[in-house]
């Protein structure tokens, strides 16, 4: 698929395919295409090349189709403010030719978190209690596809443990879920995950096949005054990228194997007082850097 | 500090100290209260009591004093989308009264700083998120506060860019002014010198993320925020 607003290239090329009961994350920062993706695949834009079917329909030629067994849930909240949590809850049920009754199972874990406030207007909930209702309602018509475009997003990070433990939940219900986000942490939840940046996908497989796949190794490094270390690391002669990484500095030596004595000793010579050098854990937004980079 | 509105108790009896040049990472679950505490440190909103200090000042009785020592940036406002990046600089600096003079010396200081100079002329609304919040950043600290306040700074901010951004922040830090930070991202905790972690309006933990972790013997920031907040 490939997708413009004008000169501003949204997605290019992107080709992939989701198994049917899949978790496949879509994963990449603000602006790198992940919602026009999203929208092309729930009808909403049509793709200026390309095409995309879901269930074996055509996202253009079949939109109807789709819109039935599908359930999206947008990065914005977009339910009706104005009408209360149940209003909202059998708005989407009737539209969808069912009842609330009908598909309760499906949204019973979530949606009884929200229920002693079936009466509040949406407007008036908070941000967990609005994400909780919007997911009811992208359930009620118990969709085959489910698409959470950025669901976690300034959320905290227990409330997206928690979500991510519902959507588990809903994998095992044998829904496909495709889920984005910007929290590079969450792709361990994935079975598969895209990493997507400037409108391009620049790897698709499962996690861990990506951490394998990071070429070379990866050096963290830390000592009493941060700041001071990751300029001394990057003046030193043999490493290649250099960034700071929570606690620690992380970077890559220009050849192997590295000599990580040597750099001790460059420096305890800059002042730094025992600083510990190990090989890093590699994270999947270690990777993402790498790819970048590319 | 203590913030009440109506029955409803917002900032239970917080009590912390931030030293000068610190990095101090204020966390929370959403609604635990940290917008709340915010916006009484930037003298936006009087607290139902306590005695607090900013800057040297009376968040009482000296919020214009305290308005002027400090900076602040925030992922959901920052920037005029319609005004160009100096026009930017301009418009703060005016604001926060500095001469003529001043703002053209800073902006060129700190443009040149984040290798932006040739974008001087570019409108914000054309700019990459990433670099409009590095640009946010750095007009945050044009006046040359004493304490900076970022809520959420690095929000869906790329990896890359967001490693150039806790750079700036330790550098900042680096030359005394204290920096104040709220995020979501628990990996960008461990750059903090210490953080505060809140619950329900209190202040559940406080310390070194490295001390911290020891006490929850978690492996990262995430385990022991997920421990302290459930």
């Amino acid at each position: 698929m490939k997708k413009t607003y004008g000169n501003i290239i949204a997605v290019e090329n992107a080709t992939f395919e989701v198994e049917k009961g899949e978790l496949f994350g879509l994963i990449g920062p603000d602006g790198a295409g992940k919602t026009t993706l999203f929208r092309i695949l729930t009808t909403l834009l049509i793709p200026d090349e390309g095409t995309a079917t879901v269930e074996g329909w055509d996202t253009v030629r079949h939109y109807k189709e789709i819109r039935k067994i599908t359930g999206y849930m947008p990065g914005q909240f977009s339910l009706y403010p104005d009408l209360s949590v149940r209003e909202n809850l059998e708005f989407f049920a009737t539209i969808f030719d069912t009842t609330i009754e009908e598909n309760y199972h499906l949204i019973e874990d979530i949606y009884r978190q929200i229920e002693p406030f079936k009466g509040r207007l949406a407007r008036n909930l908070s941000g967990g209690m609005k994400q909780k209702l919007a997911l009811s309602c992208a359930l009620i018509h118990k969709p085959l596809v489910l698409v959470l475009d950025e669901p976690t997003t300034g959320v905290d990070a227990v409330s997206r443990k928690e979500f991510w433990e519902m959507l588990m939940k809903l994998k095992k219900q044998g829904i496909t879920l495709l889920v984005s986000t910007p929290y590079m942490d969450e792709a361990g939840m994935c079975d598969r995950v895209a990493l997507i940046q400037n409108g391009k996908i620049m790897k698709i497989d499962p996690p861990d096949k990506i951490l394998a796949d990071y070429p070379g190794t990866l050096w963290a490094a830390r000592a009493e005054r941060p700041y001071r270390l990751l300029q001394n690391i990057r003046d030193y002669e043999g490493v290649a990228s250099v960034y700071p990484f929570g606690e620690y500095i992380h970077f890559t030596p220009q050849s192997e194997p590295f000599d990580k004595e040597k750099l001790k000793v460059f420096l305890e010579s800059r002042g730094h007082r025992d600083p510990e050098i190990k090989k890093a854990e590699l994270t999947i937004e270690d990777c993402f850097m790498d790819l970048m980079n590319r | 500090m203590v913030k009440k509105f109506g029955d409803f108790t917002a900032n239970d009896n917080l009590t912390f100290q931030v030293r000068k040049g610190e990095i101090f990472g204020f966390l929370g679950a959403n609604g635990a209260g940290k917008t709340t505490a915010i916006r009484i440190l930037c003298g936006l909103s009087a607290p139902t009591s306590g005695e607090i200090n900013v800057a040297g000042f009376n968040v009482y009785k000296e919020t214009e004093k305290i308005k002027k020592s400090i900076g602040y940036m925030s992922q959901k406002f920052s920037l005029y989308e319609d005004l160009t990046v100096k026009e930017n600089f301009r418009f703060y600096g005016g604001i926060y009264g500095l001469s003529r003079k001043k703002i053209r010396e800073r902006t060129g200081y700190l443009l040149e700083k984040l290798n932006f100079t040739h974008a001087s002329n570019y409108k914000i609304a054309s700019i990459p998120l990433g670099w409009k919040q590095k640009l946010a950043f750095s007009i945050a600290i044009m006046h040359e506060p004493r304490i900076v306040f970022l809520d959420e700074p690095t929000s869906g901010v790329d990896p890359i860019i967001r490693r150039q951004f806790w750079e700036m922040i330790y550098e900042t830090a680096e030359g005394g002014v204290t920096v104040f930070v709220t995020t979501h991202y628990m990996d960008e905790a461990e750059y903090c010198d210490r953080v505060s972690i809140m619950e329900a309006g209190r202040i559940e933990a406080m310390d070194t993320p490295r001390n911290l972790k020891t006490r929850y013997q978690a492996s990262n920031m995430n385990d022991v925020f997920v421990r302290i907040a459930r």
